[in-house]
Parts: structure tokens; sequence; C-alpha cells
């Protein structure tokens, strides 16, 4: 699927959609660090791409410099609508503070080690009765038929909606965030969101359950009530951000324990090894990148960056840098020294990142308790998605 | 402990909940004051390795 014209240079030309970009980043991370760490583009607006560690953690914690008004990798370039419903985009995560500290406060117990524990069990039954389903066939699309049916069944139950809609609201964070290069698709499921939010949120206000929706609405920041712009940007947020990227995390998860078998192995005989094995995927298969907008000239690292430029928040290189991770290709379930960026770093790290932990081990877990040894059917026909979110969306995969 | 550099990643909780308190936001305390029981200095070390922000600082005693 070539939907971009070829790169000429990585270093000037580089293009975050290229097939080859996509496929193994890794290599092309490796040669800008050696040549020139913060790369840059004019595809699609002036763009900056660093790639080692120390860097783009400095970025993330330069708030004042780089913006979060703008986050997305691709920008948007079809027609802004007349009349926005979302006047703040999607805050936090597209806010700056004071907006970005009221509404992360609002949002974070809703994801709190205490709260996640209570969406264990149904996490845990939910990955069983999927693998139950195609266990007897001896194959299973590990990307289809499992990583992408967790995460948003467990989101509908946080904000009370059935978890029917699970295959509907994948549709919609598919096309803001996969197919952001196609304004078509990105406005229908920007629509899609608040046509869907803007309903829910008129039912809740006669009749409040007992979910975080019913509670935006009622909750007060500085004795007055969240606008409900606030309301509907939050919750389209925690579906946006709350899918994509951690079925990636599943998927690529389980890509790796299906072409390492020694991994797999490992893991099936050393359950202890877990919570260490799960960083070190997060780490090496890191799926988010965000962006920042630049708010006024400024040289970082001898880059001329001016004022509108995007800056791509790269923390997957940043967790393959050689400086910051010892042998960083290669991935060690037991690594002690693991200071990831995977969730980000600084002020926006990710709000969801208990939760995001919580179903990637249960995921796993559940997996290799009932399908201990299993393979890729055929390398040929694993697909990736990239951009925002890198991860397989097509992973065939056998077990005897 | 540093309370101005933590962000709330709980990542020291999640590791080694015997060492470290948790709030609703994220953010992290250590158990009692800080001392770490005999047993638990390599736990506590892995702890430091893994804050992203460093806010986790070994004081000798
Ligand atoms: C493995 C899965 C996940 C990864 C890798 C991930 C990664 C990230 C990253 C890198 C950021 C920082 C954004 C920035 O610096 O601009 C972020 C922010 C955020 N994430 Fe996640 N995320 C995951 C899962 C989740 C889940 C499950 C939720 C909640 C349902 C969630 C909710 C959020 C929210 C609300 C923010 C915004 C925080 C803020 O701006 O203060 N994420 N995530
Ligand atoms: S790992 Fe570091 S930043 Fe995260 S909660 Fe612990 S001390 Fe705070």
């Amino acid at each position: 699927m070539a939907r971009t014209p070829a790169v000429h240079g990585w270093d000037t030309d580089f293009d975050v959609l290229d097939a080859g970009y996509i496929a193994d980043p890794f290599r092309i991370w490796d040669e800008l660090r050696k040549a020139c760490p913060v790369a840059h583009s004019d595809r699609r607006g002036s763009t900056w791409l660093p790639t080692r560690y120390e860097d783009v953690v400095d970025l993330a914690h330069d708030v004042e410099h780089f913006s979060s008004l703008e986050v997305a990798v691709i920008p948007f370039d079809g027609e802004e609508p007349e009349d926005p419903v979302l006047l703040y985009g999607l805050p936090p995560i597209s806010s700056d503070p004071p907006l970005h500290t009221s509404t992360r406060r609002l949002l974070l117990p809703w994801f709190s080690h205490r709260r996640v524990k209570g969406y264990e069990a149904l996490t845990r039954e939910l990955c069983a009765t999927l693998i139950d389903g195609f266990k007897a066939n001896g194959r299973a699309d590990a990307a289809v038929d499992y990583a992408q049916q967790i995460p948003a069944r467990v989101i509908a139950h946080i904000l009370g909606v059935p978890p029917t809609l699970a295959g509907t609201f994948t549709g919609w964070v598919r096309d803001v965030l996969e197919f952001a290069d196609d304004p078509e698709r990105r406005a229908h499921g920007i629509e899609g969101l608040l046509t869907f939010f803007t309903e829910e949120v008129a039912h809740r206000r006669t009749e409040p359950g007992d979910d975080l929706l019913s509670e935006l609405l009622h909750a007060e920041v500085d004795g007055a009530p969240v606008e409900e712009s606030v309301v509907l940007g939050m919750a389209a947020l925690v579906l946006i951000a709350g899918v994509d990227t951690t079925w990636s995390a599943i998927g690529s998860s389980l890509w790796h324990l299906a072409t390492h078998s020694d991994d797999r192995a490992r893991l099936v005989a050393e359950p202890s090894l877990m919570p260490t094995a799960i960083e070190e995927l997060l780490r090496a298969y890191s799926p988010v990148t965000m962006a920042r907008v630049v708010t006024g000239d400024v040289e970082f690292e001898g880059c001329p960056m001016k004022a509108g430029d995007r800056v791509l928040m790269n923390f997957p290189a940043a967790n393959r840098d050689p400086e910051a991770f010892a042998d960083p290709d290669q991935v060690v379930l037991d690594r002690a020294l693991n200071r990831h960026v995977a969730f980000g770093s600084g002020i926006h790290r990710c709000a969801g990142s208990n939760l995001a932990r919580m179903e990637l081990r249960i995921a796993l877990e559940e997996w290799l308790a009932r399908i201990p040894e299993f393979y890729l059917s055929d390398d040929a026909e694993v697909t990736w998605a990239g951009g925002q979110v890198r991860g397989p969306r097509i992973l065939p995969v056998v077990f005897p | 402990m540093d309370p101005e550099k933590c962000e709330g990643h709980a990542r020291c909780y999640g590791l080694v909940p015997e060492l470290f308190n948790v709030d609703d936001y994220g953010l992290s305390t250590v158990v009692g004051d800080g001392t770490v029981p005999v047993g638990l200095e390599a736990k506590a070390r892995l702890a430091i390795a893994n804050c992203p922000e460093y806010a986790i600082e070994e004081i000798a005693g």
C-alpha cells in the first residue's frame, strides 16, 4: 500500500507514513541518531523528528516552547468545521496548563491502581472467552481476533456504554488515528464519536449512572461545572487514547513471542518475570508517537525551529537509543535498567498507563496459559499500521 | 523520593509494591520513613532504575 511518494534522504525528507518506515523504523532511527539526530521534513508542513532519548525527554519537559495544542502526528488538512463542537480539542492531551491540569485531575482517579484492579476480573474473563472461541481451530489472527477485541470492551465498561459497541468504537478510532492522512475518514471518525457522546451526555444529564461520563458531567472545577465541550473532548480522548494504543501493544508483544521462541518459553517457565517483561516489551515496541507545536522561534540542538513547526515526540526511537539502553534492539525480559518513555514523560505522561499495563499483562497471561506454544503462520501476511500508533493489524498465528 | 519530579508513572509501585504507596493521582511516596528493609535492597534499586523522571534516590545509611 504505497500511500506516499518515495523518501529522498531521511534527514531532510522523512515520512512517518512511508511503508518501509512503518515496517522497520529501527534501522532508520539508528542512521539518523548518528548522522542527524533531529531530522526535518517539509511533507505535511515543516516538521522535526528527534531520535535521541535525551532530546525527546527534554522536549517533553519544555511545555513553554513546545505546546500540546496540536498533538496529531499527521496534521488535519481537510476543512475545519465552521461551528466546532470541541472548542478545546481533546483535553488534557491537546491542552497546556491550566486546562491541562484540571482535566487531568478529573481523569486520573478513574485509572488509578485501585480502580484498575477492579477492572481486572472482567478483562481476564474477556480474554479467556476470546481464546476459547478460536483455540480449537489451531490458528487465529492474534491482532483481529484477540488484541483488537480487548481494550474497546474494557473502556466501554468504564464509560458505561454497551460492550456491543466495541467494534464501532474501534472503527472510529482507526479513522482518526490510522487513516489520519485521509481527511474524509478522519472527519467520519470524529463525527461518529461526537454524535455518539453528545447523545450519551444528554441521556446522563437526566439519568446519571455510576460511570466516567456521568461523573464528568457532575464534576466541578473551582466551584463551576465543567463545560460540555470539555466533557465531550475528554470522553472522546479516553476512547481515542485507550484503544489503538493498547491493542497495538498487545499485538506487538504477541508478534515478538511468536517470532522469539526462547523468550516465549522463558515467560511460560518463569511467570514471575511478567512485570519486567511487560516494561521491556513496551520499551522495545513502543506504539505511540505524539506531536508538539513550536510556540515561538527557538533553536533546539542546533536546529532553527520556527513558530508553528511541528515536533514529533518520538518516544519509540528514544526507547531504542543505545545511549540510554544497553543493547537496545535486544529484548531482555528481566532488563533492570529501564527508564523507558513509552507512556511519555513529564506532565502529559499517559493517564491510562495503569490500565494499559493491566490489559497487556492479563492478555499475555491468559494467552500463554492456554496457548503456550505458537508461531507466525506466514511472515508475509503480517501487516503493520504506523504514524501516530504502531502495531500489527493482521497477525495470523498457528498453534499445535 | 522527590515529589517535585514524580509525575505519577507508578513504575516504582508496579514493580515493588512493598516499598511504595501510590495515591489516586498516581503520585508515589515511600512506605514508612523510606528505610529499605533487609532483603529488599535489589528491588529498591530496580525501582530507582525504572523511574523515568529520576525521582527516586538511594541515600546510604
Ligand atoms: C500501551 C498503551 C498506551 C500507550 C503506549 C500510551 C501512550 C501515551 C503517551 C506516550 C502519552 C503522552 C502524550 C503526550 O506526551 O502528548 C499518553 C497520554 C495519555 N494517555 Fe495513553 N497510552 C496507552 C494507553 C492508554 C489508555 C488505556 C488510556 C485510557 C483509557 C490512555 C489515556 C491517556 C490520556 C488521557 C493521556 C493524556 C494525558 C495528558 O495529556 O495529561 N492511554 N499515552
Ligand atoms: S516511577 Fe518515578 S515518577 Fe513514577 S510514580 Fe514512581 S517515583 Fe513517581
